[in-house]
């Protein structure tokens, strides 16, 4: 590599310089776009000079959206809230269920464990339209419809496999002799799984609920299939206000803004497990 | 791990339960795992029956009917050719440019890593929400990209609106959002080769293209296998991309597997038939992923062998 030719040196620096544009550009467009008013938004030609301003931010957060026509309730709020909601107590289920059978599936190896640790990883895999359309039948008629307790059950579709996959790795790379010796020095089963095997794969539990947590709230077709307005998380809402707002161009960028903006910081801080992660530990980063 | 370590005295009282431990453990989780397989089972159900939502009353088994009609109907293969086309362009597109970005940004300096880590923030935007990223800047009243189309000679171009090019643009979305996927893949791979065949072949010399396709490329094998199988389970079932950019539109030129079967389900309410592209779906996705699972594993077990 130190044997780079100048011709080179500038080839590679075009190519960097382009995918850095293609990849950036729309999160820079839209982040200016929503401290714009829709008079510079439409402006021919485009220009990133403009007076910026935060009042699409503040329809956003009060939840009144001023037009010519009159005052539109807009609940994006809701949204937010229902994304925020969702994801965090999905997340905590899925540990509460995934570590203890991560940790059975690491340690003590039983007949079956393969078979039931592949069925649940398959679920992963599986085209989740085939799964959510009974479902839309079946909430109705035991009363989950609409309900966050069925969405959340639902969620897990997604991040019980990850959290059991991720954390199984975590565990199983523990020296199974410290655990040994807890034992041998006469502690109970339990008081070693949570007092040495739960400390050691902190750090693999921590990634894998911060992991699952973006995976819940970037999901979209659950929600678009199972909630109605009141339930839905951001990336359906965002869409139906899309609809429901029209012409308000800047308002969609502020709340899609607002929308990514928290798995963003979430991803920069568990940047280095993102590749374990994505790859269901297949990979290290 | 053995069990005469564990049989030590202290232990002897949960000798008993210790059979039953694991299935203890990992109970929730199965349970978890049951609930989801009666939908499944009732999926099966509903693509082997009549069953439309207007008509409940008309409900009943027609067995294989369903399949029939969708093998007889120009529809099916229009999704069948259409949710080909678009699993194989975009994989086939982030896979090269992937691989290119993680050849360009293999050597761990500062900037390189700073580089990878802005490069997953389109990954971690959500698939619907860059859909509507893009919906914003190819708008045609005010869209930025429409503005550099009609600068560079193309004043009319219609982007998703189009029958021409809404293929195009939805694919542009993907390799936007999911490129950066299978670049820090490639790069977790290429940073976690042996340094001693690269060491070895500068010593001798050989030409850097050799280098690429006889030592580069045949070690970073395992790792193209999975972006690849991962993405291609993925795109062969992408749904939110797609509905939030065109719904299945313009006309049919994008209903794919998952945004067809939506459209029988909500719109059409026909359930028979819905299920049964779904399980035609599951079919191809279930042999996917049993090649990529076994792939995985083996990967797994390298890359923990090597920890």
């Amino acid at each position: 590599m130190d044997t780079m030719s100048p011709l080179e040196r500038v080839l590679r620096g075009i190519a960097i310089t382009l995918v850095i544009l293609f990849f950036m550009f729309p999160i820079f467009w839209i982040f200016l776009m929503s401290f714009q008013t829709n008079e510079t938004i439409l402006r021919v030609p485009p220009s990133i000079v403009f007076e910026p301003t935060i009042a699409n931010y503040q329809a956003l957060l009060t939840g009144r959206l001023e037009t010519a026509a009159g005052t539109l309730e807009i609940r994006f709020m809701r949204n937010l809230f229902n994304s925020l909601f969702l994801s965090t107590a999905s997340v905590a289920l899925a540990l509460v269920l995934g570590i203890p059978a991560a940790y059975a599936f690491a340690r003590l190896k039983f007949r079956g464990s393969e078979e039931i640790a592949f069925t649940l990883l398959s679920f992963r895999f599986a085209p989740p339209l085939l799964v959510l359309l009974p479902l839309v039948i079946y909430f109705q008629q035991i009363g989950l419809a609409n309900t966050y307790i069925g969405l959340i059950w639902v969620y897990q579709l997604i991040c019980l496999p990850l959290i059991l996959w991720i954390v199984r790795g975590y565990f199983e790379d523990i020296p199974a002799d410290i655990e040994h010796a807890y034992r041998i020095a006469g502690h109970r089963w339990f008081t070693t799984f949570r007092k040495v095997a739960l400390p050691l794969a902190g750090p693999g539990i921590a990634a894998a609920g911060l992991l699952a947590f973006i995976f819940a709230w970037n999901n979209f077709i659950f929600a678009l299939v199972l909630a109605s307005a009141d339930k839905q998380p951001v990336t359906v809402g965002a869409l139906a206000f899309v609809t429901a707002s029209g012409i308000q161009f800047g308002q969609i960028a502020a709340a899609i803004v607002l929308s990514i903006a928290p798995v963003f910081a979430l991803a920069l801080y568990a940047q280095r497990y993102l590749v374990e992660g994505l790859s269901l530990g297949a990979v290290k980063g | 791990m053995s069990d005469a370590t564990l049989a030590t005295p202290p232990m002897r009282r949960f000798r008993v339960s210790r059979r039953a431990l694991p299935y203890l453990l990992s109970l929730p989780a199965l349970l978890a795992c049951i609930l989801i397989l009666i939908p499944f089972a009732t999926a099966v159900g509903y693509s082997l029956q009549r069953y439309r939502l207007s008509q409940p009353w008309a409900r009943e088994w027609n067995w294989g009917q369903n399949y029939v009609d969708l093998f007889n109907d120009p529809a099916f293969w229009n999704t069948l050719r259409v949710s080909l086309s678009y699993a194989f362009v975009v994989v086939g597109i982030e896979l090269l440019l992937g691989l290119g970005i993680a050849l360009l940004l293999q050597r761990r300096t500062r900037f390189n890593n700073f580089v990878s880590i802005m490069l997953l923030m389109p990954l971690m935007t959500a698939p619907a929400l860059a859909a509507l990223m893009w919906k914003l800047m190819t708008n045609p009243g005010f869209g930025i990209l429409s503005y550099f189309m009609a600068l560079i000679g193309f004043p009319d171009f219609r982007w998703a609106a189009s029958p021409n090019t809404a293929f195009l643009t939805v694919v542009l979305v993907d390799v936007w959002v999911y490129t950066p996927f299978i670049m820090i893949l490639l790069l977790a791979g290429l940073r976690s080769l042996p340094q001693q065949p690269f060491e070895a072949a500068a010593l001798d010399g050989v030409p850097r293209l050799f280098v690429f396709w006889r030592i580069t490329l045949p070690m970073l094998t395992p790792y193209l296998l999975t972006a690849v199988l991962f993405r291609m389970i993925e795109s062969i079932q992408q749904f939110d991309i797609i509905y939030a950019m065109t719904q299945g539109g313009p006309g049919n030129r994008l209903t794919v597997f998952q945004v067809e079967a939506y459209l029988n389900f909500f719109q059409a309410t026909n359930v028979g038939r819905s299920a049964a592209i779904l399980m035609i779906l599951w079919v191809i996705t279930y042999i996917l992923s049993t090649i990529f699972i076994k792939n995985w594993l083996r990967l797994r077990e390298k890359t923990r062998a090597g920890a």
